[in-house]
C-alpha cells in the first residue's frame, strides 16, 4: 500500500498520542513519587514480530529511549523457545531481568499483547522504576554488591495478569520479597491501567484509519525515520573521533573504569566502537548491552532532538557489541549502577567524541551523575523506619549558545528534585544549607553551570548513609579548550571529625547518630572554548555574585578583578596576564 | 444616591489590554445597548490605549457606573524581566533556592538552556532563623540581622522586598516579625512575605510566587495610578476593578497587595466570558478554544465553572502558585510555520512566524508558509482584505512559496499542501486538547467547543470533528471575549491551607474551624468592596491523595458534609472516576483545605452584543456574496454572510462563511448553524469529511 505523506504524518501523530496518553495515565495514577513526580517511567508500542519500537511517549524518562524494544524482543524469543507461556488477550507479563534486554532490577516492565481480529497485532509495554525490589539495601542501589542476587528479586517474563485478572500467587511472591510492599498495589494497578488506556486509544486509531493503512504507515514511518537520521549524519563532516570517559570506581575495587569510544562516520551511518573499555567489574557499575545501546541512542537524541524516537531512527547507528567489557555485562554481574551512572558516562563519551564535529549542537560534559545519596534507618520521633533518597543535579556543559545551566537534572532524567521542605516533612533530617556549589563551573569561553552544595543533619533515631555518585575523581570534561568542571565531593561529619569515603563518590552503610551531618557538593559542568576568550564583564559578573572567587578569575580566566568592593576589572593587568598565560599554554 | 445603586443604571465598561489590541465593551444598563471598540495596545503605558478605546466607544465618563479592567502590565513585566529592583531576605543557607530551582532543564532532550532568577544573587541576603516542618523554632530570628539586611538592600537601591523563610507555611511568626521590623523603616508598602500569598510547602514555588509579587507591585501600582488619574481627569467618579488570574475581580485599591494574582489574568477573562455565555446558552460543559495570531489556548469549563489550577508555570521554571483559571497554551496560533522535514513528513509548528515578520500575507518579509497563509490560499480568508494591508503580497506569491516549500517535496499542488497544513494543525491541536482534558479526567466528547479569538471560529469545526465534540458555540463577539469577561466577572477570593494529615487521624473539628475562618475572611473582604453584589457564595474543597502519593485530586466539600465518612466516600468516587482504580487497601490523606468566596455581581444581558436593528429580515438579505473555498480536495462555491445581519431564526447549512468585524466563522459542508436569542451561533457537526 502506498500512502501519501499527509496520511503518514497524521498517523504518526496518532501513534504518538496513544503513547503520550499512556505516560499521562501512568504518572497520574502512580503511587510512588519516583513515577508520579520524577516520571521515572516510559510507555511505548512495539512490533508484534520482533519487538521493534514503533512509538514511545514524549514524556518518558530519557534513559528508556529504546530499551523496551530489547525486553520485548527477548520475551518474543522466549515464547518462541517455549521458555515463556504464549500470550492470550488481556494478559500482562512482568519482567525485570537485566540480562533479558533490561536495565537494573528496579525498572520493572509490563508487556501486554494487543490483538486485532484474534491475531497478535503489536505489543504495548511500559517500564516503571519501583522504589524497591528487595536485595541487600533498601532501594536497590547497593554500592558494594558483587552479584545480581544481592541487588534484588529478579523476575523472568511471567504473566502477572492472566486474561485481565491479577495472579494473586505471583503477586504474593513479589510482595514477600520487597520492602514497603503494601503500597505497591497502587503502582501495579496504575502501570496496568496505562496499558489499558493504550489499548483503548489504539482501537480508536485503527478503527478510524483501518488496520492495513496503519500497518503500512508504521512500516513507511520506520523507513522515513531512518532516512531522517541518515540525512543528519550525512551533513556531518567525515571523520573518525575518539574519546575517553572515566568512572571513579565500581564501588568495590578502588580503581577507575575506562570507557574508550571510537566513532566512525561511514557516509550516512555512525559506527560506535567501545573496544578497549575496561573489562567487567566486580561492583555494580556494569552495564547490560541493552542499556549501553540505549545510552548511545539517548546521547544522539540529545544531539538531534528533532528526530522522533523509533526503531528506524536507530538503524543508522551501529553499535559494535562491546564483548568482554563492562559495557556488555553477563549474569551474574551486578548492574544497579548501569542506568543511573554508567549510562551517563557513555553519553559523556559520545558528546566528547562528537563535539568537534558538531560544535553548535553538542555541549561540553554535563555533571553526569545522579548523585544518589540514600539514608535509611529509624525515625524515633515518628516511630517508624524510613528510606530517603536525595538525588541531585549538577552543572551542564558550556555550549555554543550559552553558559551551562546550573543544577540541571541528570542527562538521563527529567525529574524535579523534591523540595527541602517536603524532605524534612517526611524524614528526620534538617538541612543546613542548599546552595550553589561556588567555583565549580568548568572555565571556558562559555563556562559550565554550577553544581549543588547541600548539608543535612540527622535529627533523631539512627541511620545509615550510602552514596552511589560519580565524577569524584575526574570532573566533567571541558570541550574545545574549556576546562573540566569541579569534582563531586562527599564529606561525612561525625562526632566532630570529618570522613571522606575511600572511593570518594561511593560507599555503603556509613552509620550516623543524631547530630551527624552529610555534606555533598555536586560537579560543575565542563567549560566550552578557551577561558581566555571569555568576555571580561562575564567574568566580573560571576565574581561580583560570588560564584567564582577573584583568585579563580585570575587563575582560570586571566582576569584581574579589583577588590570586591570596587567596581570592575583591572584592564591593563588583565591584558598582561592573559598574554602571559597564552604564552605558557 | 449611593454609589452601589447608581451602578445598576449607568454604563458598565469592560476593557482588556492584550498583546496587540485593547478591546472595550460599553454596556448601557438602562437600554441594554452595547458599544465596542478595538484599538492598538500601547504597551509602554497601557492607559493611553484604554483612554483611546473609551474615546472610540464615545464614552461619557461621568455616565459610567463601573470600569472593570484586564491588564497585561504584570505579565509583560515578568516575561520581559522589566521588574522593579527587588531584594530577598531569607533563611541562612538558602538564598540560592530561587536560582537552583527544582533541578530541571527546559526540554527533555537537548542539554542546553538557561535560567535567569527573578532576584539577583547579590540582592538575596540571609539572616539567622529556622523553623522545622512542624513549625517549631530551631533557631530564633536574628532581629538585628533583619534590620541590617533591610538597610543594605535599601542602600543597594532596592524598592521591593521579599521575606521568605523555610516552613513559614507551618509557622509564619518569623516572617511576620521580620516584616514588622522592616516596616519600621521601609519607605513604601512593598513588603511581601512568602506565606501570605501561598501557605503551602515547597520553598521554590512559594519563593518565586512571592518574588514575582514583590517585583511587580510598584509597576502595577504606578500603572493603576496613571489609569486612575486619567479616568478621574475625564470625570469618572466610580470604582475601578481589576481582573485577577482566578477569574474574579478585585478593587484597584487592593490589587497591588497581591499583584502576582494579576499575572495570567488576560486568558482568564476569556474563559470567564465563555462560562457566562455558556450558562446563558444552557451549555455548561465547554472546552474553550482561543486561537489568535501567536498562540492557541484551551481551558475546560465543567458545570458552568472554569477549572482552576494552583500550579501554573508562566514559563520555564517560573511557577506562580496561586489559584488561577487553568488555561493552557497548546500551540502557536495562525503564525505557526509549516515545513517538510528530512523524513519527507509535514510538520506544523512549534516554530512560529510570530507577529514580526509574521505570515507571508502580512507582507513584512515573512517567507515561511503558515496556517494563516494556508487559509488565504484556500479561500477561507478574504483575499480582497489583503489589499488593505500596506505592502501586502498577492496570492500568487503565497501560492508560489507553498508550491516550492511544501508542494514540491510532498509531490502535490499548493492547494493540497495548504489543506494538509490545516489538517496537520488540527491533528496537533486536537492531540494537545485531548491531553488537557484527559489530564483533568474528562472525555472531550462530553463537551461543546467554545470558539473565540481571531482564528478560533475558523478552525473550530475541524477541531471539534477531530475531537469527537458534537457542537461548536461561537459567541456573538468572538474578537472581544476578554473584555466581555471583565464585565461579567464576579468578585472572588481564594484561600488555601496546607494540613497534610491522613483522613483517619485528622481532627475534624479543626477542618471545620479552618473552613469557617476562610469563609469569614473572604466574606469580610467582599463586603468591604464598594460595588454591588447580588449574593455571596462560599464553596470548599479538599486536595486529597492516598498516603504515599504525590499527585493530588480536588474533592468537593459541602459545608454540611464535614465528616470522615462523607469525605472518604467523596474521595473514592472522584478517584475512581478519574483513574478507574479503587484502592481500599490504602489510607486517604488531606493535603490542602480550599475555600473560594464569590461575590456575585448582577447579571448582564448579552442580547445587545449584536444590535437587532441591524438584522436582515431573511437569510438571503444577509448574504453579501459568494466565493470559491477549498473543501475536501476541491473548490466549492460558498455563500458569504454578514454575521451581524443574520436573522435570529436563520438556519444555515454549510459550506458557508460568516464574516464580522475581526473574525470569521467557517461552516463546513454538511454542518448546520443556528442562532440563539443572544446571537450565539451553534454549529452542529454533520457527518462531514
Amino acid at each position: 500500500m502506498k500512502l501519501d505523506s499527509i496520511t503518514l504524518s497524521v498517523i504518526q501523530a496518532g501513534l504518538q498520542q496513544v503513547c503520550d496518553e499512556m505516560d499521562l495515565s501512568f504518572s497520574q495514577a502512580a503511587f510512588s513519587p519516583v513515577i508520579a513526580e520524577a516520571n521515572d517511567r516510559s510507555d511505548g508500542i512495539y512490533a508484534a514480530a520482533d519487538g521493534a519500537l514503533i512509538a514511545q511517549g514524549a514524556g518518558g524518562l530519557p534513559v528508556f529511549v529504546g530499551t523496551m524494544q530489547y525486553s520485548t524482543a527477548e520475551l518474543i524469543r522466549l515464547i518462541g523457545e517455549g521458555a515463556a507461556t504464549p500470550p492470550e488477550p488481556n494478559d500482562i507479563y512482568i519482567v525485570n531481568d537485566p540480562y533479558l534486554g533490561g536495565t537494573h532490577l528496579m525498572d520493572v516492565r509490563f508487556v501486554r499483547p494487543y490483538y486485532r481480529g484474534g491475531k497478535l497485532w503489536c505489543w504495548l509495554s511500559n517500564t516503571g522504576h519501583w522504589p524497591d525490589t528487595g536485595g541487600s539495601v533498601p532501594g536497590g542501589f547497593s554500592a558494594s554488591a558483587t552479584a545480581v542476587e544481592q541487588e534484588g528479586l529478579r523476575l523472568p517474563p511471567v504473566k502477572l495478569f492472566k486474561k485481565g485478572v491479577l495472579d494473586q500467587e505471583i503477586y504474593a511472591i513479589i510482595c514477600s520479597n520487597i520492602r514497603v510492599a503494601d503500597q505497591r498495589i497502587g503502582d501495579v494497578k496504575a502501570q496496568a491501567a496505562a496499558l489499558e488506556v493504550g489499548a483503548d486509544r489504539l482501537d480508536l486509531l485503527l478503527e478510524r484509519y483501518g488496520d492495513d493503512t496503519v500497518q503500512a504507515a508504521i512500516d513507511e514511518l520506520r523507513e522515513r525515520a531512518s532516512r531522517q537520521m541518515r540525512q543528519m549524519i550525512r551533513r556531518m563532516p567525515d571523520g573518525v573521533w575518539q574519546s575517553t570517559a572515566y568512572l571513579d570506581s565500581d564501588g568495590v575495587v578502588d580503581q577507575p573504569l575506562v570507557i574508550s569510544l571510537r566513532v566512525t562516520k561511514d557516509d550516512d551511518r555512525l559506527i560506535f566502537d567501545f573496544a578497549g573499555s575496561s573489562p567487567p567489574c566486580r561492583g555494580p557499575m556494569n552495564s547490560v548491552l541493552a542499556t549501553t545501546q540505549s545510552s548511545v541512542y539517548l546521547a544522539m537524541r540529545h544531539i538531534f532532538p528533532e528526530v522522533p524516537i523509533s526503531a528506524g531512527a536507530f538503524e543508522p547507528l551501529e553499535i559494535i557489541r562491546p564483548v568482554g567489557t563492562f559495557l556488555d555485562a553477563q549474569y551474574p554481574r551486578p548492574v544497579s549502577g548501569c542506568a543511573a551512572e554508567v549510562s551517563q558516562r557513555i553519553a559523556e563519551a559520545v558528546f566528547a567524541a562528537l563535539v568537534g564535529a558538531l560544535p553548535n549542537r553538542v555541549t561540553a560534559a554535563p555533571a553526569g551523575t545522579s548523585g544518589n545519596f540514600a539514608l535509611g534507618g529509624h525515625d524515633a520521633e515518628r516511630g517508624r523506619d524510613f528510606v530517603m533518597y536525595q538525588l541531585s543535579g549538577g552543572g551542564y556543559g558550556g555550549n555554543a549558545d550559552s553558559d551551562g545551566l546550573s543544577n540541571g537534572c541528570s542527562t538521563i532524567g527529567i525529574s524535579k528534585a523534591p523540595p527541602v521542605e517536603i524532605m524534612e516533612q517526611a524524614f528526620p533530617v534538617l538541612y543546613h544549607h542548599y546552595a550553589l556549589h561556588e567555583g565549580s563551573a568548568g572555565a571556558g569561553q562559555m563556562r559550565g553551570g554550577f553544581g549543588l552544595d547541600y548539608e543535612l543533619e540527622l535529627r533523631n533515631g539512627e541511620a545509615r548513609a550510602s552514596f552511589v555518585m560519580d565524577h569524584g575523581r575526574f570532573g566533567p570534561q571541558g570541550a574545545l579548550g574549556g576546562r573540566d568542571g569541579d569534582v563531586n565531593k562527599v564529606v561525612v561529619l561525625r562526632d566532630g571529625t570529618s570522613y571522606v569515603p575511600e572511593h570518594l563518590s561511593k560507599e555503603q552503610d556509613i552509620a550516623l547518630a543524631p547530630g551527624d551531618r552529610v555534606w555533598v557538593r555536586t560537579p560543575g559542568g565542563g567549560g566550552y572554548g578557551d577561558p581566555l576568550q571569555r568576555p571580561l564583564n562575564a567574568v566580573f559578573e560571576d565574581v561580583r555574585l560570588n560564584r567564582y572567587s577573584a583568585a579563580q578569575a585570575r587563575d582560570l580566566f586571566g582576569v584581574v578583578v579589583n577588590d570586591e568592593h570596587s567596581s570592575g576589572v583591572d584592564k591593563p593587568a588583565t591584558k598582561r596576564l592573559r598574554q602571559e598565560m597564552r604564552r605558557h599554554s | 444616591m449611593d454609589k452601589k445603586e447608581t451602578e445598576h443604571s449607568g454604563d458598565l465598561i469592560g476593557v482588556d489590554v492584550g498583546g496587540t489590541f485593547t478591546d472595550l465593551v460599553r454596556l448601557d444598563q438602562a437600554t441594554g445597548r452595547v458599544r465596542l471598540a478595538k484599538v492598538a495596545s500601547t504597551l509602554e503605558n497601557q492607559a493611553f490605549g484604554v483612554m483611546q478605546a473609551l474615546a472610540e466607544a464615545e464614552t461619557t465618563l461621568p455616565d459610567v457606573a463601573l470600569v472593570v479592567h484586564g491588564t497585561t502590565t504584570t505579565t509583560n513585566a515578568v516575561l520581559e524581566r522589566k521588574l522593579s529592583r527587588t531584594g530577598l531576605i531569607t533563611t541562612a543557607g538558602f538564598r540560592d533556592i530561587l536560582e537552583l530551582g527544582r533541578r530541571t532543564r527546559p526540554q527533555p532532550y537537548g542539554m542546553k538552556g538557561q535560567f535567569l532568577p527573578i532576584i539577583s544573587r547579590d540582592l538575596r541576603l540571609e539572616v539567622g532563623e529556622r523553623m522545622d516542618h512542624a513549625g517549631r523554632i530551631v533557631t530564633p530570628l536574628d532581629e538585628d540581622a533583619v534590620r541590617t539586611a533591610g538597610h543594605s538592600l535599601l542602600a543597594a537601591g532596592v524598592e521591593s522586598v521579599v521575606v521568605h523563610f523555610l516552613h513559614a507555611y507551618a509557622n509564619p511568626t518569623h516572617e511576620r516579625r521580620a516584616a514588622d521590623i522592616l516596616a519600621e523603616f521601609w519607605p513604601n508598602e512593598y513588603i511581601t512575605t512568602g506565606h501570605s500569598l501561598l501557605s503551602e510547602s515547597r520553598e521554590f514555588e512559594r519563593g518565586v510566587t512571592a518574588a514575582v509579587n514583590a517585583s511587580v507591585q510598584p509597576i502595577l501600582k504606578r500603572y493603576i495610578g496613571r489609569l486612575d488619574d486619567e479616568l478621574v481627569a475625564g470625570g469618572y467618579g466610580g470604582e475601578l476593578l481589576v481582573m485577577n488570574g482566578n477569574g474574579g475581580t478585585v478593587s484597584a485599591k487592593r490589587v497591588v497587595r497581591e499583584a502576582a494574582k494579576t499575572v495570567m489574568s488576560g486568558p482568564a477573562s476569556g474563559v470567564i466570558a465563555a462560562a457566562y455565555t455558556g450558562r446563558a446558552a444552557r451549555r455548561r460543559n465547554l472546552i474553550t478554544y482561543d486561537m489568535g495570531g501567536t498562540s492557541t489556548d484551551v481551558a475546560l469549563i465543567r458545570d458552568g465553572e472554569p477549572s482552576v489550577s494552583h500550579e501554573i508555570e508562566l514559563e520555564y521554571a517560573m511557577p506562580i502558585h496561586v489559584p488561577m483559571v487553568d488555561v493552557r497554551t497548546i500551540g502557536a496560533g495562525g503564525g505557526s510555520i509549516a515545513r517538510v522535514n528530512d523524513a519527507g513528513l509535514l510538520e506544523v509548528g512549534p516554530q512560529s512566524a510570530g507577529a514580526d515578520p509574521g505570515p507571508i500575507c502580512y507582507g513584512r518579509g515573512g517567507d515561511e508558509p503558515t496556517i494563516s497563509d494556508a487559509n488565504l490560499l484556500l479561500g477561507r480568508l478574504d483575499v480582497s482584505k489583503l489589499k488593505s494591508v500596506p505592502g501586502a503580497v498577492d496570492l500568487a506569491k503565497i501560492r508560489a512559496i507553498f508550491q516550492k516549500k511544501l508542494g514540491d517535496p510532498l509531490a502535490t499542488d499548493a492547494e493540497t499542501a495548504a489543506a494538509a497544513v490545516l489538517q496537520m494543525a488540527t491533528t496537533r491541536m486536537a492531540g494537545a486538547t485531548r491531553m488537557v482534558s484527559v489530564s483533568l479526567g474528562e472525555d472531550p466528547r462530553d463537551f461543546s467547543l467554545f470558539a473565540f479569538g481571531g482564528a478560533g471560529p475558523m478552525h473550530a469545526t475541524a477541531l471539534a470533528r477531530e475531537l469527537g465534540v458534537p457542537e461548536v458555540l461561537v459567541p456573538a463577539r468572538p474578537g472581544i471575549t476578554n473584555a466581555l469577561g471583565c464585565i461579567v466577572a464576579d468578585l472572588k477570593h481564594d484561600f488555601v491551607r496546607t494540613v497534610n494529615r491522613p483522613l483517619d487521624l485528622i481532627d475534624i473539628e479543626q477542618v471545620t474551624t479552618i473552613i469557617n475562618a476562610q469563609r469569614d475572611e473572604g466574606m469580610a473582604l467582599i463586603r468591604q468592596e464598594p460595588v454591588a453584589i447580588d449574593e455571596i457564595r462560599v464553596t470548599h474543597s479538599l486536595d486529597m491523595q492516598f498516603v504515599g502519593q504525590t499527585h493530588i485530586l480536588q474533592v468537593p466539600l459541602p459545608a454540611d458534609q464535614v465528616n470522615r465518612a462523607a469525605i472518604q466516600a467523596a474521595f473514592d468516587e472522584v478517584y475512581f472516576a478519574r483513574f478507574r482504580v479503587s484502592l481500599p487497601e490504602i489510607r486517604a490523606q488531606i493535603v490542602n483545605i480550599n475555600t473560594t468566596v464569590t461575590g456575585r455581581r448582577p447579571d448582564v444581558d448579552l442580547a445587545g452584543l449584536i444590535d437587532d436593528a441591524g438584522r436582515a429580515k431573511t437569510l438571503a438579505a444577509a448574504q453579501t456574496g459568494a466565493r470559491a473555498v477549498w473543501f475536501n480536495g476541491d473548490w466549492q462555491e460558498t455563500r458569504i454572510f454578514a454575521r451581524e445581519a443574520l436573522p435570529l431564526d436563520a438556519a444555515i447549512t454549510g459550506p458557508a462563511i460568516l464574516e464580522q468585524m475581526d473574525t470569521m466563522v467557517l461552516i463546513e459542508p454538511g454542518d448546520t448553524a443556528v442562532l440563539d436569542s443572544d446571537g450565539n451561533i451553534l454549529i452542529t457537526l454533520g457527518e462531514g469529511s
